[in-house]
């Protein structure tokens, strides 16, 4: 193992914000459109309850 | 006789639909699964570079996330020229899906790039071929899905999206080319087919390892945004009214 540390780890060299701000933006982003993604399809199927209850129950 | 699986039949929505279903925890998996074994490779055993010390570690989302922009772009392009020439639906719906997740891409890699121009260009941004082109391919993006969005009938913002889509394929090999045909900042390719890699093995093991979970990643979020455009399209079709709950 190259990190003798977590702090050093952390630091990453001197470096620590651009490379933690490069990775947590992108893990951000990528969260969102997780959830973005997932909700959209709910509320696609919802509208098809709404349009039609009777549909739920088969 | 072997038994022929007939493809085809996926091009309609109704098949594709709970096909796209079964297939997205999948890539899901895969792309969780990638993604902590390329971080590990990324972090733990990756050597720190001898000109740039930790700092070139942004690397392994950089060029992954720039390689799906340019990907992604030609996918959609593809799709939406297969829906403008055949007027399959299925085709168009793909375009659409694929364009958010491909905006995403280039915002990352532009956003890690601009967090690794800083420390070893002294600049966050330069009006550089590559930067600038890459800044275009994003607009694109931008550009398609807003069209489609101002578009009421769904049809026509097919049509117009498939133009756009497809007039600004010519951007993705000037991104690809721009450091060799300009005299760039930005540094030439790290990978190439033609000669050997410029890097340590791991390094380049860790990068590949990370642009395939970026891949399984994308399909698996394509997948699922398009099952919610088939349903916000199709809603009044036969085949929607009659799927059973299980299979939604």
């Amino acid at each position: 193992m190259k990190w003798h540390s977590i702090g050093e780890f952390i630091a990453m060299g001197g470096y620590g914000f651009y490379v933690w701000a490069s990775y947590a933006l992108a893990a951000a982003l990528i969260a969102l459109e997780v959830i973005l993604v997932i909700r959209r399809h709910r509320a696609a199927r919802r509208n098809l309850d709404e349009a039609d209850p009777a549909r739920v129950k088969n | 006789m072997a038994s022929k699986i007939n493809w085809l039949k996926y091009a309609s929505p109704q098949s594709f639909y709970p096909l796209a279903g079964r297939m997205a925890p999948w890539f899901f998996a895969a792309a969780a699964l990638l993604t902590g074994y390329g971080l590990y490779i990324s972090f733990f055993v990756a050597p720190t570079d001898f000109q740039q010390g930790e700092v070139y570690r942004i690397i392994f989302i950089h060029v992954p996330s720039a390689w799906m922009s340019m990907f992604l772009y030609v996918v959609m392009a593809f799709w939406a020229g297969v829906g403008l020439a055949f007027n399959t639906r299925l085709s168009s719906m793909m375009a659409s899906a694929v364009a958010p997740t491909g905006a995403l891409m280039t915002f990352i890699a532009l956003w890690s790039g601009a967090l690794w121009g800083k420390p070893t260009w002294g600049a966050w941004w330069v009006w550089d071929a590559r930067l600038t082109s890459e800044l275009i391919l994003l607009f694109l993006y931008f550009g398609f899905i807003s069209l489609q969005a101002a578009i009421d009938d769904p049809r026509r913002a097919d049509k117009a999206g498939a133009v756009l889509a497809l007039v600004g394929v010519v951007n993705v090999p000037i991104i690809y080319f721009s450091v060799q045909w300009w005299n760039t900042l930005h540094q030439g390719a790290s990978v190439s087919l033609t000669r050997s890699p410029s890097m340590a093995t791991t390094m380049i093991i860790g990068m590949l390892i990370m642009a395939l979970a970026f891949w399984m990643y994308s399909i698996a979020a394509i997948l699922v945004r398009v099952r919610a455009i088939v349903l916000e399209r199709e809603h009044h079709a036969d085949w929607v009214k009659t799927l059973g709950s299980a299979e939604r």
